[in-house]
């Protein structure tokens, strides 16, 4: 069973906690520190950033992010190991990365989802890469064992929906609003409906994330019938505001977080 | 989609999953409107009497030879002073046939964001252009313009601050907004639909210079030569002369300060492929797949990427590549000012500096069609300081 399935199960219907970080922001050392406050503050999964130096389904405080990783010459080769160093340490939870798709190609599409699997990656989603596009990557990262994240959006035609149902694994990222990537008070929770077509097609259970900030976010979008939330600027902010006492920050952050799913 | 969006292995639609029902949208109002007649009517009418086609083809009277001979496709001459206006109005048309208010647009040497400024003035949508602060800087002449014809202009520092800079901009922009707002793309480059799309708008200029160069010389051209940013203009002259196989089609990118550098905007010299705003094409990047700055002495040349169909005609051989340095390309600003009285951009020097090495070389007969995409006051502050010209 994956860890997605075995995470879900465990929850059974209590909404999973989804936690999402810049790899290597804002360098390495503190990065490994970051992701281990972040399984201790409770988070159920995690998503981590691959750098790409033009991230355009990201908002400022995630592109600052990458930029500052990016400014520490940091390597998908840096990000695979510190998912490896992760992994040593902790068993069981879900490990997703979110990054472009140059990032996968650069890289070759088989060698990157191979590298991804030995370090312990779980899932894989490509931001620019829609259903449309998704065939090979979906493929190859199954050849792989690992699950190919794919997108759904409120304004995403039930055809589509069809086609990422059987394309995708592990979850069904479910965007909260129109645009981009950042922490803010606009999103919307209209998504009953997504929730219920994805679920009546068998896709992945439905994860909503972009705009997630605050424990009435989260209670929100399980009451919605969201299988788990992932929260990504407003962890970020925490680590731009520097390296001291970030741990301690991002650790009580998720805390106040997860005892709202 | 009704279609795949492909060139060869090149192109498809690498945008996030929330703009996909956009495209779809755009590429079935764009197919409907190809066959519609009043549409074309309309377009065909705007292009004539609005924007002034056709453009005259010009044989140089001082460069080249009785042997040699050299003729510009005066696409300076057209309205807003470069090709941009061709494929403009065809999309602002589409942006009103669609419903949308309101349109947005990146732009590199301002020549797309003024022939943008100047269609959302003449439909009346609210336009938003994004532009590199360098570029910004390098041309602020047309931010006047744009600003004049009541565009707002945002300047992007991100990044290298330039025209990459600015198309992740729009796009960021286009992902929050489509609801209402038309993405104004103005290149060949960008996902499906848009290579096809903007080609298809610009194609008038090769059919025009088909029909030009046979009635003057009696004979296709030897070859025809356009400069190559994101590849609009070079897609327009080119894709008449597709089929014609002993036409070359040469297209010129910029080797900046040199092709050994890293200071050049010759993607498909040096470049390798990958995915950058929404299309499968050559890209310049690291060994990571991390995007590199590009260089160039003309904005509209600076960019890391390149229109997949070129990609395409590289890699099955169709079409050649070259590139010219930023001083050969002043150098032949400053004599096609001096010997024909044209001032034309930084970006059609580059193909025009390609041609004068060939009429160089040219030992037989030879005919060659330059696309001269654009006029040249944007770039006479640059000029004077890159020629040392004092005013
Ligand atoms: C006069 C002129 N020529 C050429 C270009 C390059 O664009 P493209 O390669 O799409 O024709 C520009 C872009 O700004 C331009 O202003």
């Amino acid at each position: 069973m994956t860890r997605y399935r075995q995470m879900f199960d465990r929850l059974d219907n209590k909404g999973a906690f989804g936690a999402f970080v810049m790899l290597g922001d804002p360098d390495i050392e503190t990065s490994a520190a970051i992701l281990d406050a972040l399984v201790e503050g409770g988070a159920d999964m995690i998503e981590l950033g691959i750098p790409f130096s033009d991230p355009v389904a990201d908002g400022p405080v995630i592109q600052a992010a990458a930029e500052r990783a990016l400014a520490n010459r940091v390597t998908p080769s840096d990000c695979f190991a510190l998912i490896r160093d992760f992994r040593a340490k902790h068993a069981s939870v879900p490990v997703g990365i979110l990054t472009y798709a140059n990032i996968v190609l650069a890289r070759g599409m088989e060698a990157f989802y191979r590298s991804a699997s030995v370090a312990g990656v779980d899932s894989v989603l490509v931001a620019d890469v829609p259903a449309f596009e998704a065939e090979p990557f979906a493929r190859t990262a199954r050849a792989a064992g690992v699950a190919p994240v794919m997108i759904a959006a409120p304004n995403t035609p039930s055809e589509t929906l069809q086609r990422l149902a059987v394309l995708g694994g592990g979850y069904t990222y479910c965007v909260a609003r129109a645009g981009v990537t950042g922490a803010g008070d606009d999103i919307s929770l209209n998504h009953d409906a997504l929730f219920g077509e994805l679920r009546r097609l068998g896709a992945p259970p439905p994860v909503l994330g972009f705009g997630i900030s605050t424990p009435d976010h989260v209670k929100a979008a399980l009451d919605a019938g969201a299988a788990g939330v992932i929260s990504g600027s407003a962890i970020v902010r925490l680590i731009e505001a520097g390296a001291e006492g970030v741990a301690d920050r991002i650790r009580a952050f998720v805390a106040s977080m997860k005892e709202a799913a | 989609m009704r279609m795949k969006g492909r060139f060869g292995a090149f192109g498809g639609a690498y945008v996030p999953e929330i703009l996909m029902p956009a495209l779809e949208q755009l590429e079935a109002a764009f197919l409907d409107a190809q066959q519609d007649v009043a549409f074309q009517a309309e377009l065909a009418e705007l292009l004539a009497k609005y924007a002034g086609r056709p453009t005259p083809l010009t044989r140089c009277r001082n460069l080249g030879s009785a042997k040699a001979r050299l003729y510009l496709k005066r696409e300076d001459l057209l309205h807003g002073g470069a090709h941009k206006t061709n494929q403009v109005l065809g999309q602002a048309m589409l942006a009103c046939r669609m419903g949308k208010r309101r349109i947005i647009a990146e732009t590199g040497a301002g020549q797309h964001g003024v022939a943008t400024a100047l269609a959302g003035a003449l439909f009346g949508l609210e336009t938003r252009i994004y532009m590199g602060a360098h570029d910004v800087e390098r041309q602020k002449l047309n931010v006047f313009r744009m600003q004049l014809m009541g565009a707002e202009v945002v300047p992007v520092e991100s990044g290298s601050a330039g025209l990459k800079d600015a198309i992740n901009e729009a796009l960021r922009d286009w992902t929050a907004s489509f609801a209402d707002t038309h993405y104004l793309l103005g290149t060949v480059a960008g996902p499906h639909p848009f290579p096809l799309m903007v080609r298809e708008y610009q194609r008038v200029i090769g059919i025009e210079a088909r029909a030009q160069i046979l009635e003057e010389e009696g004979r296709l051209p030897d070859a025809v030569i356009a400069c190559v940013g994101g590849g609009s203009n070079a897609m327009g002259m080119f894709s008449d002369f597709v089929e014609d196989e002993d036409v070359r089609l040469i297209g010129v990118e910029a080797a900046g300060k040199g092709l050994d550098g890293a200071e050049h905007g010759a993607t498909l010299l040096r470049g390798r492929p990958g995915i950058l705003h929404g299309a499968e094409t050559y890209v310049l990047q690291d060994a990571d797949g991390q995007i590199s700055e590009s260089w160039s002495v003309s904005a509209g040349l600076d960019y890391p990427a390149v229109g997949p169909e070129h990609a395409y005609l590289k890699d099955s051989g169709r079409a050649e590549y070259v590139g010219a340095t930023d001083q050969e390309a002043l150098d032949a600003f400053a004599l096609l000012a001096r010997s024909e009285g044209i001032v034309c951009a930084f970006e059609s020097a580059h193909a025009l500096a390609y041609a004068l090495k060939m009429i160089e070389e040219a030992r037989e007969e030879l005919v060659l069609v330059v696309n001269l995409s654009g006029r040249g006051d944007k770039d006479m502050e640059q000029a004077q300081l890159l020629l040392g010209l004092k005013p």
